[in-house]
Formats: C-alpha cells, sequence, structure tokens
C-alpha cells in the first residue's frame, strides 16, 4: 500500500532521464579508455578486510529481442556478511557495499565480486540490482536472491509476489565454489520483476 | 516510532518505461508494472563519499584532460546549482558526475562516429561532492547538439548527462540537463517522453547573469531535486526548522 498520509512537499523530484549509451564516459571512465581520475567511484564492493563468503556473480541483461545489453551499467547495494551497510560503525573500514559493474561490450557478459550478503531485519540475504543503459527512462531497481537459501521461504518480498514463475526471476542459480548465475530479462515470457522502491 | 519513509515516487512526472517515440525504450522496457517496494534499508542507506576519493581538478572539463596550459574549445560556461530534496533541504555530501559531448557534439567514445572532431584537450567527465548548502559547480564548455538515430533526421538538443547519488540508494537518478532556449528540445523524443511540461522546464538550466564571470565564463544554474522524507510522527517539530 502506498502511504495516504498528507505530505509537506515543497518541491518535485526531478524528471529522471536514460543515461544513453555513452554512460561509462561519466560513471566508469577507465572502461572507455579514459585515464582520468585515481580512484574510480564503485570500483570495489569489499576490499581484503572485509569478513564473508567471497563470491562472484556471472549474467547478462537480455532485451525484448533476446539481444543482450551490453552498453548496459548495473550498481549494486548491499550490506556485508552481517548484515551492516557501510557507514555504520559496525561495518569494515574497507566495505563500501556499493560497486558498479560494466558488462563486456562485445558480450554483454558481466560478473561482480564481492561477498555474500547478510541478512538485513528478517529478509533473507540479496543483492539489491540498479540497471541503466539506453532505452531505460528510469534506472530499474531489482533484487537477487540466493539459491538453497532457507530464509527465502519466510522473506516478506519473494512471499509477496504470488506468482511463482516471477518470483524465481529473483533467485540465482549456484555455479559452484562461490560462484553464482543472475540474467536478468527487461521483456518477455522471463521478466525480470523490478520494484518501485 | 514512526518509520522514516520517503515520499513515493511521483511517476506522473517521470517518463514511463515504454516511450513509442524514443525507440530503444520499445525492447527495453518492462511490461508488467513494477512492484511498489517502499524499502526501509534503501531508503535511510546509501554509499558515503569523501572529498578525499576526488582529485581537486576534477569538477573542471575545461582543465581535466588538456594539456599543461591549454583548454578545451568551445563556449566557456560554469554550470552550477544546488541539490535538494523534496522538502527543499539541501542534500551535502551528494556525488554529482557528468559527462558530455564536445562542442562540436562528440562523445570521446569508440562507438561515437560523428562527422565533429574530437577536441584533445577534452573528455566529457567530471565529478563532484555537494557542500554543507548542497551547491555544486563544474566548469565545462557548452556542448553541441548532434544527430541521432532514432529517424531519418533526429538531433539531440545540447545536454549535460548528471548522476546523482544522494543520501540514500533510493534517491539515485540519473538525468540530463538541457540549456534554455534550446530550439531542439520540443522535437527530442527522449526529452518529450517526459509527460509534464513542469517537468521539462525544470531540467533546462536557466541562464544565470549574475554568476557570469566578466570575460571568462557565461554561467547557467540548474538545480537537482531529490525525493524527500515524509516529516515522522516522534518529532515535534517539521524537519529543517
Amino acid at each position: 500500500m502506498k502511504p495516504t498520509r498528507p505530505n509537506t512537499k515543497l518541491f518535485h523530484e526531478t524528471a529522471s532521464q536514460t543515461a544513453g549509451p555513452y554512460v561509462h564516459i561519466g560513471l566508469t571512465p577507465h572502461a572507455t579508455g579514459i585515464a582520468l581520475y585515481d580512484h574510480e567511484a564503485g570500483s570495489r564492493v569489499a576490499g581484503p578486510q572485509t569478513q564473508g563468503e567471497r563470491i562472484r556473480v556471472h549474467g547478462v541483461v537480455w532485451d525484448g529481442q533476446g539481444d543482450p545489453v551490453r552498453d548496459v551499467l548495473i550498481e549494486v547495494w548491499q550490506p556485508n556478511a552481517a548484515g551492516h551497510f557501510a557507514g555504520s560503525d559496525t561495518a569494515e573500514a574497507d566495505f563500501q557495499g556499493w560497486g558498479r559493474i560494466v558488462s563486456d561490450f562485445d558480450t554483454g557478459e558481466w560478473r561482480l565480486d564481492t561477498i555474500k550478503p547478510g541478512a538485513p531485519e528478517g529478509q533473507a540475504p540479496h543483492l539489491h540490482l540498479w540497471i541503466v543503459a539506453r532505452g531505460i527512462n528510469t534506472g530499474l531497481h531489482t533484487r537477487m536472491y540466493f539459491p538453497d537459501e532457507p530464509r527465502n521461504a519466510d522473506d516478506p518480498v519473494l512471499t509477496m509476489i504470488d506468482v511463482a514463475e516471477h518470483r524465481q526471476t529473483l533467485i540465482a542459480a549456484h555455479l559452484g565454489d562461490g560462484a553464482y548465475r543472475f540474467d536478468i530479462s527487461l521483456q518477455g515470457a522471463s521478466e525480470t520483476v523490478f520494484f518501485d522502491v | 516510532m514512526a518509520e522514516t519513509m520517503l515520499y513515493p515516487r511521483d511517476w506522473s512526472r517521470q517518463p514511463p518505461a515504454d516511450a513509442p517515440d524514443y525507440l530503444s525504450t520499445r525492447a527495453r522496457s518492462p511490461k508488467r508494472p513494477l512492484v511498489y517496494l517502499p524499502d526501509r534499508a534503501l531508503q535511510t542507506t546509501g554509499p558515503v563519499f569523501n572529498d578525499d576519493d576526488l582529485g581537486e581538478n576534477d569538477w573542471d572539463l575545461l582543465t581535466n584532460y588538456a594539456a599543461p596550459g591549454a583548454s578545451a574549445n568551445g563556449p566557456r560556461i560554469l554550470m552550477h546549482g544546488r541539490v535538494l530534496d523534496e522538502n527543499a533541504r539541501p542534500v551535502p555530501g551528494a556525488l554529482i558526475e557528468c559527462w558530455q559531448a564536445n562542442a562540436g557534439g562528440r562523445y570521446r567514445h569508440v562507438n561515437d562516429t560523428y562527422l565533429a572532431p574530437l577536441d584533445p584537450n577534452f573528455c566529457g567527465c567530471g565529478r563532484t561532492i555537494t557542500d554543507d548548502d548542497g551547491a555544486y559547480r563544474f566548469r565545462t564548455v557548452q556542448p553541441g547538439p548532434y544527430p541521432w538515430p532514432n529517424g531519418p533526421n533526429t538531433w539531440r538538443p545540447a545536454h549535460i548527462h548528471f548522476s546523482v547519488c544522494g543520501a540514500s540508494f533510493a534517491q539515485r537518478l540519473i538525468t540530463q540537463c538541457y540549456f534554455q532556449g534550446d530550439p531542439f528540445i520540443p522535437h527530442c523524443a527522449i526529452v518529450q517522453s517526459i509527460p509534464n511540461a513542469d517537468a521539462v522546464d525544470r531540467l533546462t538550466a536557466k541562464l544565470d547573469l549574475d554568476a557570469t564571470v566578466p570575460h571568462d565564463m557565461v554561467a547557467y544554474r540548474f538545480d537537482i531535486v531529490l525525493r524527500g522524507r515524509f516529516a515522522t510522527y516522534f518529532e515535534n517539530r517539521p524537519e529543517g526548522t
């Protein structure tokens, strides 16, 4: 349910516009051959001092014609292994909890190196992902859950999605040895569930 | 205790996912409605940025890629403004990243093959962090309009892309800033996908004569508004007073 309380808004949120095909110039310039910044924002989610199981997530974002979205840029936001977010006193100093994922510009394959997140506030562990590209007018929010995770059964978000096929779009496949596969579909029978956060 | 909640996003002022005149949205727009999920963690946490993370020249696109003593080609502008929330409170510590074409309308990108030449002294990206008043500024050149493959003769208005990381990840925003009086604005399918004329006007940077630097730079003002919070019940005064 959306809140119906009267609000005291003075301004309206600025309208979103597509990140366009050249988003990497601005957010990950190194990936486009522009060696400008010593420290690129979002280049490492979890440093060596961060506790937890190291995982690697592989995926492709697919468009409605079955083509990979090669120009995609994804951001991840997640808590540490204890369920605490970066910026809190209880998170490791080198845990940023936030990172940027660039796909291979020829194949659209991307990968994310991070740690398995803990469970925040009675939910099952998950990664929050935000997806932008040419043709996406407003960044798309979704979640990646882990398979074989008993807490999935009681997760308030998974259980609120009635259709099993839709729910399944939020659950990665385990490839073994800390590797997972999470493909995202923008359209079609396997369209991923996206959220209005 | 009441939860801290952001105002729900007002979709009547946002471009729809499927905007038929903007051809790229056709295969990239989800067809099912978004699932409403006011995610408390997402609304109250987000990455934190420090000035130390940035180079001192990152905000100055005129020189951040230029040879020593050189400067980018084109009309020199100061693009500045504030990041506020919907309650008109400044958002300090926000990371703003921008990227743009050069003065001829060409991006420094392998996939951009437009006729206009690259400028060896301009890469087209910069970044800064808002100060305690939510203020930011970039020095740059006014980008040129350029043709894009959305029809037989379609041109983007001059624009600068803005990415904003505010106080929480649920405020995350990417947008584009246009220039007051640009005749391409009413003809652009990306701009016109926004269904609200006032929302389009708010994306248009205004000439700011007072901030113009004599004999140096024309100034434009572009304020950015991120989602704001409901006042919480347990407080005995409204936030921000």
